[in-house]
């Protein structure tokens, strides 16, 4: 039984997850489960592992609960495994033993893919996992708490449209800037992460610039308007689509073209990736992160910039660019801008995760191991010399912020959007 | 019917029907699980994206072959050999060409003997490292540790039978080769096809995204 401290013992239903993992392995996945070799070379593309050295939390171990329910249920010869004894049934002990490696030690951030000789795509896995651990009835409290959030009150920090309205009037005054909310037509829907406006609403005021700036048609709208999927990272496949589809309708009353995803990785690689898939059916609009929707503005110059002269170095949210496939447009951005730009080793594509991707920020257990991934980032960008680091994910930005103030750190993290916005040329208004 | 003829007409028919058999219902039945399409608009080509992962994967990429050289090492020396040995060793020509004619160069001795010592090599290395890092400890099963057995043992008495000094000897190449056949499409030796597989997914789902990781 799994213990929580507000509920008690929680009932694990087993043969739920036995269903779901039935139902979620295809046959890309079978290829995935057939193919590992045990060889253990993810072990050393995985952050937990490089800052554990714990030998369980490597990713192929996370393969573990999907492969005995295929060996047992889905597999070619699964029969005769069955009949010689040879294919054990999944139990509540393998679940329970799995929750923490399934949801705390993993952020999705497919690095492990990389170094894999056989390609599997272990963080897919791990994100369908999720689904099947959820049914039995596992998962960790704040995470799945901030998934029903979502649902209940639109976001997973309790955003709710009247707290947007609200906080974009008090964002319009501090800052005298327009922030367009319910226009009745636009042709770009802008998406918020509820992050970014109980955190760093200063984000959202840039984003807001630099549309004015450019002069693009846009707005925000109060029936979808959270960018984040909590439904996607917990394993709430219901919730999942639900954000979807508010984001959908959203962007259908409008007559939006394109949905801008704000800085946040995970948020643009659900809708972009996963959202049509999700909401069974191909997305009436084109999705962008800002990142790609801003690098898009500036090569039709409609961006002008003034050049930032501080020395920054740049982390890439896995999810946008490794997995997102929109690593350029952050330094296409950057490029004739930031003026003392250096690239961390590895970078880009291969770069190091925040530690707090897939919803593992959201988990108030695994804060302690967080902070030790923390750490590499501190030695890349030390190593650097860069006096400050910027993202495109403030959700990365959170996840460092804390383990910065928790390791006494003293360099700065920004974003991209605020440094951008900060160095508009006003005096050059877009064409 | 002798237990020489037996095992080199009955016994390999048998080990090559389970074999070509057991492989080939493996890979129809993975596929025919069938997986859902993928209704995103794509940014760049699929079939590109899973041409490039089986080639990439081939190789260590992505600043990591300073951490994965021992594995890196290792696994060429033994598929390299292993593979030098099973296609061109003289007497597996010869064995060939009773059943179907093809001109096929046998490689000379010394190259025998290269091939057979990187692919003992590998695999021992590999062994060693399966039997001591504890991520590779914690992960191995069974399967690991009787297919890497069978392929050592296939290996040793082909080495041992390479001369044809003694028909027990080649009979007991035979015969481990023969288990591996029979083992092999119930393990995790289908690597050997399934690779292909696993790469492509990924190359597909991700290279039309824009990187093929």
């Amino acid at each position: 039984m799994s213990e929580t401290a507000a509920n008690g013992p929680r009932p694990i239903n087993v043969q739920a997850a036995v269903d779901k993992f039935n139902a979620l392995t295809g046959s890309h996945i079978a290829s995935y489960l057939d193919a590992c070799i045990h060889c253990g070379q993810c072990a050393q593309a995985c952050h937990f592992h490089e800052v554990t050295n714990d030998p369980r939390r490597v990713p192929a171990v996370k393969l573990a609960p999907i492969t005995k329910v295929y060996r047992r249920h889905k597999a070619p010869f699964s029969g005769l495994r069955k009949a010689v004894g040879l294919a054990p049934e999944l139990t509540e002990r393998d679940l329970t033993e799995w929750e923490e490696l399934i949801f705390d030690s993993c952020t999705m951030c497919g690095r492990c893919t990389v170094v894999c000789p056989m390609a599997i795509d272990i963080a897919s896995i791990v994100a369908l996992s999720r689904q099947a651990f959820v049914a039995a009835g596992l998962g960790p409290e704040d995470l799945l708490q901030a998934a029903d959030n979502s649902r209940d009150k639109g976001s997973p920090l309790g955003v709710t449209s009247k707290v947007l309205a609200d906080r974009i009037e008090w964002l319009e005054d501090e800052h005298d800037v327009e922030i367009a909310l319910d226009k009745e037509h636009a042709e770009v829907l802008l998406l918020v992460s509820s992050i970014e406006f109980m955190k760093y609403p200063d984000s959202v005021v840039a984003m807001a610039k630099l549309l004015n700036h450019a002069g693009a048609n846009w707005t925000l709208s109060s029936k979808g308007y959270e960018a984040t999927n909590f439904g996607f990272l917990s394993g709430k496949a219901d919730i999942a689509k639900t954000m979807i589809s508010r984001i959908t309708e959203a962007a259908e009353a409008v007559g939006a073209k394109t949905v801008i995803v704000p800085e946040c990785g995970h948020a643009f690689g659900v809708l972009r990736w996963s959202g049509a898939n999700i909401l069974g059916r191909p997305l009436p609009y084109d999705v962008a992160h800002i990142t790609e929707f801003l690098a898009a503005l500036k090569r039709a110059g409609k961006l002008r910039l003034r050049p930032m002269e501080r020395s920054i170095t740049y982390h890439d949210p896995c999810q946008i660019s490794r997995r997102g496939g929109a690593t350029a447009d952050a330094r296409y951005l950057l490029d004739d801008f930031a003026t003392d730009f250096r690239e961390m080793a590895p970078t880009g594509n291969y770069n190091w995760c925040c530690g707090g991707g897939g919803g593992v920020q959201a988990i108030g257990r695994a804060a302690d191991v967080r902070h030790e991934v923390f750490r590499i980032k501190m030695a890349q960008v030390e190593e650097t010399g860069a006096g400050a680091m910027v993202s495109a994910c403030s959700n990365c930005r959170l996840t460092m912020d804390e383990s910065k103030t928790a390791l006494g750190w003293d360099k700065e993290l920004m974003s991209l959007v605020e440094i951008l916005a900060d160095h508009l040329d006003t005096d050059r208004e877009a064409a | 019917m002798s237990f020489y003829e037996f095992v080199e007409g009955p016994l390999w028919y048998f080990a090559a029907a389970v074999f070509i058999a057991g492989v080939v219902w493996r890979i129809v039945a993975l596929v025919m699980i069938g997986k859902p399409g993928d209704l995103s608009v794509s940014h760049k080509s699929s079939a590109l994206g899973a041409a490039k992962a089986i080639l990439l994967h081939s190789v260590p990429h992505g600043g990591n072959l300073s951490r994965t050289i021992y594995h890196v090492i290792s696994g060429y020396l033994f598929h390299l050999g292993l593979f030098a040995l099973l296609l061109f060793a003289a007497p597996h020509i010869a064995f060939v060409n009773k059943y179907i004619a093809v001109p096929w160069p046998a490689m000379p001795r010394w190259a025998f003997i290269i091939a057979a010592e990187a692919a003992f090599a590998g695999l021992i290395l590999l062994y060693i490292r399966r039997l001591t890092d504890p991520v590779i400890r914690q992960l191995s099963d069974w399967d690991d540790h009787i297919g890497t057995w069978l392929t050592f043992i296939a290996m040793l008495t082909g080495c041992l039978a390479l001369q044809e000094a003694h028909d027990g000897l080649r009979i007991l190449h035979m015969l481990s080769v023969q288990a591996l056949m029979i083992y092999f499409p119930f393990s995790r030796l289908m690597h050997a096809f399934t690779f292909v597989l696993s790469r492509a997914h990924t190359g597909a789902t991700y290279g039309r995204r824009g990187f093929t990781p």
